[in-house]
């Protein structure tokens, strides 16, 4: 937690401001035209130097001028990157601290558990493809990635291990977990990319993907059951191939149900359900009769008269489910407007940069002129207050996104959400359509019954096929249960989600909002001290006598 | 709430430079106020009067005050005259004649004319020459039919339509500087002084335009930034009601806060607008109507030249007239005598205009040094209070937000 008693009166040191004077006006990376600003938000790092990196075409000049100009500030050095490496400061220090602790919450939840689970994404090597289906001209490849693991969870087996895994393994992984854990708030894959190749291998998108996979896999690593599933732990650490079925697309397993079909239409063989398959919703398996069946049921539910045997009763969850629904639409707004801050204070930034330029242009220009030294000598003041100023909103900024992302992430995570309630009305479904099977069941074991009591001794057909109907019965009854145990199930880990949702919702919220205030306030403070230095100092220029008042602005002028 | 600048520039204080009060006016005391801009006519005929008073003790005056209402064709039709007959001087310039925002007449640009109006008045009142200008004195004293007959005397340049004016404007520049680096014509002046000159008015113009574009630039983007605020705060709001509890109290305290920042920045843009853009753009201007003298001079020049040439040609042709038909001599020789007096004149002309040029350079420089000096100080000055201003209305949200229970669902807080 962030807890910041401290006085804000020494956020900085005056030196610090002279010492240092940058003119990046290279877009920060974070904040590039690209409008897909989250894109650029994964990853950690530190981004408190990182602006400091890039150098203008333009950087050399006005230092050069600032050499000449200033003699309070004689650098002996020639080098730009010494003008740029400010000395930490007070305020650095609060801001640090608020970084490295977003960047843990992240990765590796340390202050929520006792054991680590740190992944880090890294490497992309491009593979070729060895396939013979290659048109003339046209290489195939992939890329795969080194996911690194650091860990001490006993079930690991180890502490540190790296293996190769392709984009399409995560698909698989995503997968694999989305039925075993049905019902989980289950993180939202980064998503594919159905481009061509050409793109795909273009260095800005593999970088990105490459972030993408990290923020998720950390996310996997922060889910407290996720984080313990098997099929988390093969991705990890199982070498080769990755071990896990990999998923089969809808054409194959519909070609698969058709198979059966026939055998199921014509009662051959009785309708052996295996417990996993109960499990799952029809929808996605092989069982086409099966499918049939929860369609024709969800049907019923829907526009028929009959209410279904089990009714969503829980009235609780579905007031919660229109409330969440409403947080999702109020958080996409507030994440747009969000977006728009950023853009907007980085355009002031921008500008203010720029203004300083052409300030330090006009000074320099009339000093060599020979013209009126003085006010040039002003002019470079508040330019270089003006690029320094800069410098700030874009660090503002860039902490900013960092704070604010995670109203994006939130939004994100409300598709897993859907997923999850999704899982759970899947399941009551399909209760629902064994319920009815049994009932529709019983009552032809009835009607059978009734006729065959009238001819004495019933035929023998008539008895086989009542003593098979008892049959199919007992069986569906015992899906029936399996369903009803795995709706249960489902209910309770919507439930417990949920209520880890609310309290991580929460926290998370809080101290994107304390981050953000403080970070608005801290670079507030920074640029007005810049400001008003210089405007301490100009007065002297301006032929102005000192005034009681702080700002000028009240003052009368003669 | 008023922007402190309007008090500098009405009621007749000097607009930007407190020293240029009286400097060089001697014992005459002549004060100029623009005020008061009021909406005329409809549609496409609407136009803004204003209202000129004047305060003076000087003799040539009708009386100690006297208020007059003008529309902006009659500062026009004053600079032009001013033009005509001050070869040399740098008349103050006119705020641009905006054939297109003219029909918004929203209320800022009607603020921001009504201001240039008033320093161009005031910058004439002050120098030492123009304030003794006959036109001045009927722009400030007749009544508005004589006024009106006067601009519709001046020949074809009223008839002609604001585009016409715009155009007739860029042509001026264009030629005003390809005259004055002399790519015109090839008789120019060849001091090398000069030619510095030359070349440093013409690049500061760059300079001081680019420097005008950004601080415009400024302008705009903050208060678009301010207008992103308020959105931003409404939606912060409205998700802090979904939340509701502590944290809910706390979204909705952050988009409060956003709203009263927007509201102060969207404030301040008119602030920076008169107080560091338009000061900004004036001095543009000022370079321009330097240029113009500029190309004044050299057509001085040119005339000077010619007519010592011509005037040499014709007395060389007069003596051999003498030689050979004297009894022509006679009007030839008239002719060489009012050529010769032409050529004088012209020379006068010229060395005017470089006399006057020297003085008014000076005069330029130094007030560009203070009225730059106090720019650039008000400017800083702005910034810092704006800074200020935003760091302690964030500030404000820090108390509650910095509880380190807040967040915790068993916290219930009802606002």
């Amino acid at each position: 937690m962030m807890g910041s008693e401290e006085d804000d009166g020494r956020l900085y040191t005056s030196t610090d401001m002279m010492e240092s004077l940058t003119l990046d006006s290279e877009p920060h990376p974070f904040l590039s035209n690209n409008s897909d600003y989250r894109n650029a938000m994964s990853g950690g790092g530190s981004f408190f130097s990182s602006s400091l990196q890039d150098s203008h075409p333009l950087a050399a000049k006005p230092v050069d001028t600032h050499r000449l100009g200033f003699q309070d500030s004689v650098r002996s050095s020639g080098s730009l990157r010494e003008d740029l490496v400010e000395p930490p400061s007070y305020a650095d220090a609060i801001f640090a601290r608020d970084l490295s602790h977003t960047t843990t919450s992240v990765f590796s939840q340390t202050d929520s558990f006792s054991d680590v689970l740190t992944i880090t994404v890294t490497n992309p090597q491009k593979i070729p493809e060895s396939g013979a289906s290659l048109a003339a001209g046209v290489t195939s490849s992939y890329v795969t990635y080194l996911i690194n693991t650091h860990t001490n969870i006993s079930s690991y087996q180890g502490t540190d291990f790296s293996v190769r895994r392709r984009f399409r393994d995560v698909v698989t992984l995503a997968d694999r977990l989305a039925e075993s854990f049905r019902g989980f708030f289950i993180p939202p894959r980064p998503d594919k990319n159905i481009v061509e190749s050409q793109v795909m291998h273009k260095h800005e998108f593999i970088e990105n993907r490459r972030a993408a996979l990290e923020k998720y896999l950390g996310r996997l690593a922060a889910h407290p059951v996720l984080r313990r599933s098997d099929e988390l732990r093969l991705f990890l650490k199982a070498e080769g191939k990755l071990p896990l079925l990999p998923t089969t697309d809808m054409a194959s397993r519909m070609l698969d149900g058709a198979v059966n079909l026939p055998r199921q239409l014509f009662g051959e063989g009785s309708v052996i359900l295996a417990p996993q398959e109960a499990m799952q919703p029809a929808k996605g398996g092989r069982d086409l009769v099966r499918l049939f069946k929860e369609l024709k049921q969800s049907v019923t539910n829907d526009w028929g008269g009959t209410r279904p045997a089990i009714i969503e009763e829980d009235k609780e969850f579905l007031e919660k489910k229109e409330k969440l629904q409403d947080l999702e639409h109020h958080l996409s707004d507030a994440s747009q407007q969000a977006e728009a801050l950023v853009k907007a204070q980085q355009e002031v930034g921008e500008v203010m940069g720029e203004l300083g330029l052409a300030f330090i242009k006009l000074a320099k220009y009339e000093t060599e002129a020979g013209y009126t030294p003085v006010h040039a000598a002003e002019a470079k003041c508040v330019a270089t207050a003006a690029v320094k100023a800069s410098r700030f909103y874009r660090e503002c900024n860039a902490q900013s996104v960092r704070h604010l992302d995670e109203l994006h992430e939130y939004l994100g995570l409300m598709q897993a959400l859907h997923t999850a309630f999704t899982d759970r009305s899947n399941a009551l479904l399909t209760v629902q359509t064994f319920l009815s099977d049994v009932a529709a069941n019983n009552m032809r074991i009835e009607k059978l019954e009734a006729a065959s009591n009238k001819v004495f001794g019933g035929s023998k057909t008539q008895n086989r096929k009542i003593s098979e109907l008892k049959e199919a019965v007992k069986v569906t009854e015992e899906a029936r249960d399996l369903a009803q145990k795995e709706y249960d199930c489902i209910k309770e880990h919507n439930r417990a989600e949920l209520e880890r949702f609310d309290e991580e919702r929460r926290r998370d919220f809080t101290n994107m909002l304390r981050g953000f205030a403080h970070t608005q306030v801290g670079y507030a403070e920074k640029i007005s001290n810049v400001w008003a230095k210089v405007a301490e100092d100009a007065r002297g220029y301006a032929g102005r006598s000192t005034d009681a008042t702080s700002s000028g602005l009240s003052s009368m002028p003669n | 709430m008023e922007p402190f600048l309007l008090q500098r520039s009405a009621g007749g204080g000097p607009p930007l430079s407190p020293s240029m009060a009286g400097a060089g006016a001697g014992q005459s005391f002549l004060s100029i106020s623009v005020t008061d801009p009021v909406k005329l006519g409809s549609g496409v005929q609407a136009y803004i009067s204003y209202r000129v008073s004047t305060k003076t003790n000087m003799q040539e005056y009708r009386g100690p005050e006297k208020i007059v209402i003008r529309r902006f064709s009659d500062f026009v039709w004053l600079h032009e005259r001013l033009a005509e007959r001050n070869k040399g001087i740098v008349i103050p310039p006119l705020p641009e004649k905006s054939a297109v925002e003219k029909f918004r007449f929203s209320a800022e640009f009607i603020e921001v004319r009504r201001r240039a109006l008033d320093v161009f008045m005031n910058r004439i009142a002050t120098h030492p020459q123009l304030h003794m200008s006959e036109d001045l004195k009927n722009f400030l004293q007749a009544d508005e039919e004589a006024m009106e007959r006067a601009r519709s005397a001046e020949g074809s340049v009223f008839k002609k339509k604001p585009s016409d004016f715009m155009q007739m404007f860029k042509d001026v520049q264009m030629k005003v500087s390809d005259a004055v680096l002399g790519k015109d014509k090839p008789v120019e002046e060849t001091d090398p002084e000069y030619e510095k000159l030359k070349h440093y008015v013409v690049d500061l113009e760059d300079h001081l335009a680019e420097a005008q574009r950004q601080s415009m630039k400024l302008v705009k983007r903050q208060r678009e930034l301010g207008q992103v605020l308020s959105d931003f705060g409404k939606s912060v709001k409205l998700l802090g009601n979904c939340e509701g509890g502590s944290l809910g109290k706390a979204f909705a305290d952050l988009g409060g806060c956003a709203d009263q920042l927007s509201f102060k920045l969207q404030n301040k843009g008119l602030d920076l607008l008169l107080i560091f853009e338009e000061p900004l753009k004036e001095y543009v201007r000022t370079v321009q109507a330097i240029k113009v003298v500029m190309a004044d001079r050299a057509q001085a020049y040119r005339q000077h030249r010619e007519l010592t040439e011509s005037s040499k040609l014709k007395e060389l042709n007069l003596e051999k007239l003498k030689l050979l038909r004297p009894d022509k001599a006679g009007e030839v020789e008239a002719e060489v005598t009012e050529i010769k007096a032409q050529s004088d004149e012209a020379k006068l002309r010229y060395e005017e205009i470089v006399r006057l040029m020297e003085k008014e350079m000076v005069q330029f420089q130094e007030a560009k040094t203070r009225d730059l000096g106090l720019v650039l100080h008000d400017f800083a000055c702005a910034q810092a209070q704006l800074a200020s201003d935003t760091a302690d209305a964030w500030r404000t949200l820090l108390p509650y937000l910095d509880n380190p229970h807040l967040g915790e669902s068993t916290v219930p807080e009802s606002g």
